[in-house]
């Protein structure tokens, strides 16, 4: 590391479940709806109304605790957190406070392209609460008031809080692609930025030691990042900027309170906000509306058995089991359970995995990429792709015309043989393939004289008159053919 | 022993504007409550759990489906100022 600090950074994640309903009443939580269409007396926090938790969102909030390594305790309960603003109805949020329903976990992160070492980041805890409504401002319409929509009030969250354990702006990236990569896998969320489905604030700081004494800067918490590409460049900008500003005034940690700062992605700088309410302020106390949970060693346990293959493990197996390199099994893993579903039945079905993972990682994504589509859609049943690869290594199929046989069997949805057979590609006799060399060499005797003279590679003008004959021969065969046989007339 | 500084404090939390006789009376008012509610430190608790809630019940929950809401007409009857469409509130900037 080229600067003088040690970037410190924590992150706190919100995560919208996926739900039909609300987190304490039964409006819907589809995003895109008309405002204020999807609210009722409970969500507007009309007087005398009661919540009622959401089995199911209490189910995926425990499932991700428990696929993030947490501990989950007995019991649990909600609390009011207290602050006032248009966008929050009851004036309160019910969140949790000081028994959050899980704590202490962990996700790895690592990078096949080595720029930092694997690690355990800790997760201090995820819990689980309802989200605020949403203001708009219209400053085309004159400024004289917000329009709000309570449409997203009540819908459940979980807020996942990370150990200040990451030490740059791309271990940040690497820890909530792996996160996101994690709850789409345990499908709990879609996890869509666009949608609000996935917010990521940060907390960071700098270490640096000075007059051999080891200091650190205020905290800082960013917001405001709309993308994990925003939350990379936040960071990397915040962390310049705050060293300048130690350089400046020589505040450290505790000189100032924690300041909240937004992000702005277009001019690309942090900009300060309000300073951030102390947590007594929020006056928690527990919510009396809501019962508290209570979680048996043997439900978590059900909930581990039912978590599947994640995303780590199967790397692990990819790896291990199939031999594919750490950053193969890393793009077919990133591309999520349905894509590396497809790679393991080609693989299982070809017998050969590591041609499987040529052909998915490099034809099938860059079709899916150019084309935006998911490998749901894709044309070529894996069995399909199987037996393409099994006719390429049983000598049916030469590999210079397997893309063309690729491309058939997606446009026009053929399987592997009838494509061969469409494209008239046949297996060429040995015996005939020595015939029409022997006639080319006779055909073209200053390319004999080249070769005799040395120059091997005048073996390639035949390649193309070869092809034009019989567009099935394998053309390094006939060049090395037409070297031998060239050579072989010498003597 | 609750004082006035106190009430400023969770006036402006709340977002309550009082005025200066308002601030004296539930300065005096809300120090009874709470010298009231103080008298239950009196009880010895050595040895007994704090409750989390009044009632002894757990895991209430209710099923995932959605049912109809407001319509919105409904939904924004009652407040001060909307456009039919939203609640209007005075302007919230910077986030």
């Amino acid at each position: 590391m080229s600067e003088p600090y040690t970037t410190v950074i924590g992150l706190e994640v919100h995560v919208q479940l996926l739900t039909e309903s609300k987190l304490f009443c039964r409006c819907s939580t589809k995003f895109g709806a008309e405002p204020n269409t999807q609210t009722c007396p409970v969500c507007i926090g009309m007087p005398g109304t009661l919540p009622v938790m959401n089995r199911k969102a209490y189910g995926l909030a425990l499932k991700t605790a428990v696929a993030l390594n947490c501990n989950i305790p007995e019991f649990t309960k909600w609390d009011r957190k207290q602050y006032y603003y248009p966008d929050l109805p009851k004036g309160y949020q019910i969140s949790q406070y000081d028994l959050p329903m899980s704590a202490d976990g962990y996700l790895e992160i690592s990078d096949p392209k080595g720029r930092f070492e694997p690690k355990r980041v800790g997760i201090i805890r995820a819990h689980l609460e309802e989200d605020a409504g949403k203001s708009v401002h219209d400053e085309a319409a004159g400024k004289a008031d917000s329009e709000i929509d309570l449409n997203r009030t009540g819908t459940p969250l979980l807020e996942i809080v990370s150990q200040p354990d990451m030490r740059s702006s791309t271990e940040a990236k690497a820890f909530l692609q792996e996160l996101k990569l994690l709850l789409t896998y345990i499908g709990v969320s879609d996890c869509n930025m666009q949608e609000g489905s996935l917010r990521v604030d940060g907390n960071v700081n700098l270490h640096l030691d000075h007059n051999s004494q080891r200091i650190a800067t205020p905290i800082v918490e960013i917001k405001n990042m709309n993308s994990f590409r925003a939350v990379e460049r936040a960071l990397d900008y915040e962390a310049a900027r705050q060293y300048r500003e130690w350089q400046e005034t020589g505040r450290n940690l505790g000189d100032a309170p924690k300041q909240t700062r937004g992000w702005d992605d277009v001019a690309g700088v942090t900009r300060g906000q309000r300073s951030k309410e102390e947590s007594s302020d929020y006056r928690y106390f527990p919510d009396p509306d809501l019962a508290p949970v209570t979680t048996t060693a043997t439900e978590v346990q059900a909930v581990r058995a039912s978590l599947g293959e994640l995303p780590a493990e199967l790397r692990l197996r990819l790896t291990e089991a199939f031999e594919l390199s750490d950053y193969d099994a890393d793009v077919l893993v990133n591309q999520g359970r349905p894509l590396v579903d497809y790679y393991l039945e080609v693989a299982e079905h070809s017998g050969d995995p590591k041609a499987a993972c040529n052909w998915v990682t490099q034809d099938v994504l860059r079709v899916l990429g150019d084309e935006g589509a998911t490998i749901e859609s894709f044309p070529i049943a894996a069995k399909q792709l199987g037996d393409l690869i099994t006719t390429i290594r049983e000598g049916n199929l030469p590999n210079t015309r397997a893309r063309e046989a690729f491309n058939l069997m997606r446009q026009s949805r053929l399987d592997v043989a009838t494509a061969i057979a469409q494209l008239g590609i046949q297996k060429v006799d040995e015996s005939e393939l020595i015939a029409l060399v022997n006639e080319l060499l006779a055909a073209n005797p200053k390319t004999v004289a080249d070769i005799r003279a040395g120059k091997l590679q005048a073996a390639g003008a035949l390649i193309g008159q070869a092809k034009k004959r019989n567009a099935n021969v394998d053309p390094n065969r006939v060049r090395e053919l037409s070297i031998e046989l060239a050579q072989q007339g010498e003597g | 022993m609750l004082t006035r500084a106190d009430v400023e404090k969770v006036a402006l939390l709340a977002r309550l504007r009082l005025s200066e006789s308002e601030l004296e009376t539930l300065t005096g008012q809300l120090a009874q409550i709470v010298g009231y509610v103080d008298q239950l430190a009196e009880v010895n608790t050595d040895g007994v759990e704090p409750m989390a809630h009044a009632v002894e019940v757990t895991n209430v929950f209710a099923e995932d489906s959605v049912e109809p809401s407001l319509p919105r007409e409904a939904a924004l009857a009652n407040a001060p100022r909307h456009n039919g469409r939203g609640y209007l509130v005075p302007a919230v900037l910077g986030e």
